[in-house]
């Protein structure tokens, strides 16, 4: 039992990190239809930048982070949209998809020339240690990681839900014509989408990369497991992006425990095809609607 | 001798809004029925509703007697009715030839047999008719999306008919098409209809284009059927005066 | 007619180049062929059909280890291609169902997570695959007699499954089949209201396709002699769908090109494999930014601003 409790509660720990890559994800899909393909390359490069930082430039931690901030801003979200997605968008959904995926070719084997190849350590924001709360284990660790994102996630939603910037994008995701119309600029609040994912994925690569370490490919099943994560929940909701990164991150772990651990990924795919086939508009998605 | 068509009290709604509200008509072999209404009557979503596009929320479809009411639009085109498109919908990345072809190749022959049935499916000859008969010849190895609107619009309503349907449905046939190729698409609608027995039901908001060609006129207002007769009575009717007046 | 013309020298310039290669030229020469193979059948599902798979690498998979399989134990090498192909096609269907239901994005996920599935089970499954150590010892066919041991051998037969393969597909795209996967890719609405059938050549695109991904497996294993899940990883999707979409989705040449970009092109300018696959990256981002009906797109409208050059001039030239 307590072992039982022990897995939830890593499980959701991990999958709060699912989580913030799958809203980024969600989150550029309804303000402007990218299905950004490079998602998991965009939780990986951080990772680096903050190693560039800090073994380069002599920076400590916090303020190695802050640059990836910054850089990510710039690069995932700026350059991102203006040079990538601007110009492709009016040639339809599938030359996107295509250069996203090569998008994320071009980052991870960035790193791995221009870094290296091998696992890198990655330092720990949050502190190490154990406790135990009735008989059940939990590390600081994982309260840690559940904490800062709880708090990214309530922060995000108060931003879209109570300020005028927010209400504004939520307006421009569900109908962008009347938004415009109604003064708003359509333009920069996808823009601040686009930096708004590249904030979600830094902070994702600094709490998910110290357990995992820092790998060139790391990318690739932490973007698949974003994307099944916003799926199952339902593309069409922030929500669903939160409760999809969470279930995953918790059926990842019962399965390595009590199935087997050569087939953990895929238990998310199984889960993501009967979905598809049943449930295409996700378990809490609406047919035909969008909503931030 | 049972009508063509026949649609009785089509409903259809979405949300509140009740786009199609127990429209009931009949369309006779060799008939030219036209539809008019002003914008938002329910015109195009009745056409939906009649070709499976979407689900009406109640009523019923005939075609020759047999209820075909619930098919699927590829099946309906294979039981002989076409359709045009308000937004033009031509295959832009084909060749106008192969736009042709392709509207009529379905309609023969098994799944196995147009594997190994030659590139024109059997079809050529009547495309070539097509082409002329619209005067699309030049255009025919051009990509369809090079064409012009008003050739395009041509194209699109070859397609309708390429497979021989018995009734065509035309939504907005001259919408946007210039004055010289209307007269023209008026006298080849009036043609298909003397020569080969094709019947039409087209929706127009072009008065002078539908009262010249239809044989008979439905005004549809708010959804619901307002009137229904002669070119002369309909433009004489004062409750169909009042409905485009009074928008 | 000038087109023909070249595709003639191609061809001649494949059948002799490498008789002044080393076996290792040969090699990737094979290597090439295969690939195209298992791209042309991406190109039909993807480019004619407009059906985002990611899942090509999987079904190669598949056929190279029901090849391999069969081979080693005894079957001959030209009952185990067909089953292979079989085999394929039927799984292709079984995956083209749920591509029904669901448009572009969808449908590459479910295709990649499919291949990640397929890729597991290659992994795990010993008994059957022998997981990671793979098959090892595989032999060379023989074609009419002939033994195709030697590299050089068996790279004509190689060849000549590409101009086989080839041709047919030249034939179902000419076809009537081929009009109404153009159809279905270009406005599935339209097509409908035109009596296609949209279900069943989507899923016929998509089995045909994973068929040819089968065969171009079957003949994968032979040549290397040993497999292991390695090369049908995920990453060879991708790698898979880059090259088609370089040459140009949709285009008939599309995956020659693509393949020799992929394959070829890397050997003769001896860049480290990964600054070559980030400038072929970059290559494709910019393709898709600006040309996305890729290389051969481009070279399609260079022609024809050429033609409309010529016929300005022809026309300014007569009296």
């Amino acid at each position: 039992m307590e072992q039982l409790a022990q897995l939830v509660i890593s499980g959701l720990a991990t999958g709060s990190i699912y989580a913030l890559a799958a809203m980024g994800f969600t989150l550029l899909w309804q303000a402007s239809g990218t299905i950004n393909f490079a998602q998991g390359e965009f939780v990986m490069l951080p990772a680096f930048i903050i190693l560039a930082g800090m073994e380069w430039f002599g920076l400590p931690l916090y303020a190695s982070f802050l640059l990836a901030l910054l850089i990510s801003s710039l690069l995932l979200g700026l350059a991102f949209k203006r040079m990538l997605v601007d110009p492709m968008i009016r040639h339809g959904v599938l030359p996107l998809i295509i250069a996203t995926i090569a998008l994320g070719i071009f980052l991870s084997e960035g790193v791995k020339t221009f870094y290296s190849a091998e696992a890198q350590p990655f330092p720990d924001l949050l502190p190490e240690g154990l406790f135990r709360v009735g008989g059940v284990v939990v590390s600081y660790h994982d309260i840690g990681v559940m904490a800062v994102a709880l708090v990214l996630i309530i922060a995000l939603q108060l931003f879209l839900s109570r300020t005028m910037t927010g209400r504004a994008m939520q307006a421009t995701a569900q109908n962008p014509e009347t938004a415009r119309v109604l003064g708003v600029n359509i333009e920069r609040m996808i823009l601040y989408t686009f930096v708004i994912n590249a904030v979600l994925v830094t902070v994702a690569a600094i709490l998910v990369t110290p357990v995992y370490l820092a790998k060139f490919d790391n990318g690739a099943s932490l973007g698949l497991i974003a994307f099944i994560a916003a799926i199952v929940g339902g593309f069409n909701q922030m929500r669903g992006a939160l409760l999809g990164g969470l279930l995953i991150g918790v059926i990842n772990n019962l399965t390595v425990a009590y199935l087997s651990a050569a087939y953990r990924d895929a238990i998310p795919l199984i889960l993501l095809i009967v979905v598809i086939l049943f449930k295409p508009e996700g378990l809490l998605g609406r047919r035909e609607e969008r909503t931030v | 001798m049972s009508p063509l068509l026949e649609v009785r009290d089509m409903r259809r709604s979405f949300g509140a809004i009740q786009a199609v509200d127990g429209v009931s008509f009949a369309v006779r072999q060799g008939e030219i029925l036209g539809i008019v209404g002003p914008n938002g009557s329910g015109k195009t979503t009745l056409f939906n509703c009649i070709l499976g596009q979407i689900r009406p929320h109640s009523g019923e479809v005939r075609l020759d007697g047999v209820a075909v009411s619930g098919l699927s639009p590829a099946r309906l085109s294979r039981l002989g009715i076409g359709r045009t498109f308000q937004m033009l919908q031509v295959f832009g990345g084909m060749n106008v030839r192969d736009n042709l072809i392709v509207a009529a190749q379905e309609h023969t022959g098994s799944l196995a047999s147009r594997l190994f049935s030659p590139p024109d499916a059997g079809f050529g000859a009547r495309a070539e008719e097509m082409l002329d008969f619209f005067k699309l010849r030049h255009l025919a190895d051009q990509p369809a999306g090079d064409c012009s609107f008003g050739q395009q619009k041509l194209l699109d309503i070859a397609m309708a008919l390429m497979a021989g349907p018995r009734l065509v449905l035309l939504d907005e046939p001259a919408g946007g098409v210039n004055p010289a190729t209307l007269s023209e698409l008026h006298d080849m609608l009036g043609r298909l209809n003397r020569e080969k027995g094709a019947s039409f039901v087209v929706i127009e908001h072009n008065m002078d284009f539908v009262m010249s060609l239809c044989d008979r006129i439905l005004v549809l207002v708010e959804g619901r059927v307002l009137a229904e007769g002669a070119p002369g009575e309909i433009q004489k009717n004062p409750a169909v005066i009042e409905a485009y007046l009074g928008n | 007619m000038r087109g023909r013309l070249i595709l003639l020298l191609l061809v001649a310039a494949l059948v002799l180049l490498p008789l002044g290669l080393k076996n290792y030229g040969i090699y990737l020469l094979s290597l090439w062929a295969i690939s195209t193979v298992a791209a042309l059948g991406l190109n039909l599902t993807l480019g004619y059909a407009g059906q985002v798979s990611l899942a090509q690498a999987a079904f190669v998979g598949i056929g190279a280890y029901v090849s391999a399989l069969l081979t080693t134990n005894g079957v001959d090498f030209w009952v185990a291609l067909p089953l292979a192909g079989l085999l394929c096609f039927v799984v292709g269907l079984l995956l083209g169902f749920p591509a029904l239901r669901v448009q572009h994005h969808y449908l590459a996920f479910v295709t990649l997570g499919f291949n990640v599935l397929v890729f597991l089970v290659l992994r795990n499954e010993e008994w059957l695959t022998g997981g990671s150590y793979g098959v090892s010892d595989i032999p060379r066919p023989a074609v009419f007699g002939f033994a195709t041991d030697r590299p050089l051998a068996f790279y004509y037969l190689t060849l000549g499954f590409l101009a086989a393969a080839g041709l047919a597909l030249w034939l179902l795209v000419r076809s009537p089949w081929g009009r109404a996967f153009t159809a279905l890719r270009e406005n599935p609405m339209r097509a409908a209201s035109l009596g296609i059938d949209i279900r069943t050549y989507t899923l016929l695109a998509f089995a045909i396709g994973s068929a040819l991904g089968g065969l171009a497996g079957a003949f994968y294993a032979p040549l290397v002699e040993f497999i292991d899940p390695t090369p049908f990883h995920p990453a060879a999707s991708l790698a898979l769908l880059l090259m088609v979409a370089v040459g140009g989705s949709g285009y008939f040449f599309a995956p020659f090109l693509g393949a020799a970009l992929v394959i070829l092109l890397p050997e003769w300018l001896r860049f480290s494999e990964g600054l070559y696959l980030m400038l072929y990256a970059l290559l494709v981002m910019v393709l898709m930014a600006y040309c996305p009906s890729g290389l051969c797109g481009l070279w399609v409208r260079f022609q024809a601003r050429m033609r409309a050059r010529g016929a300005g001039l022809a026309e300014g030239g007569r009296p």
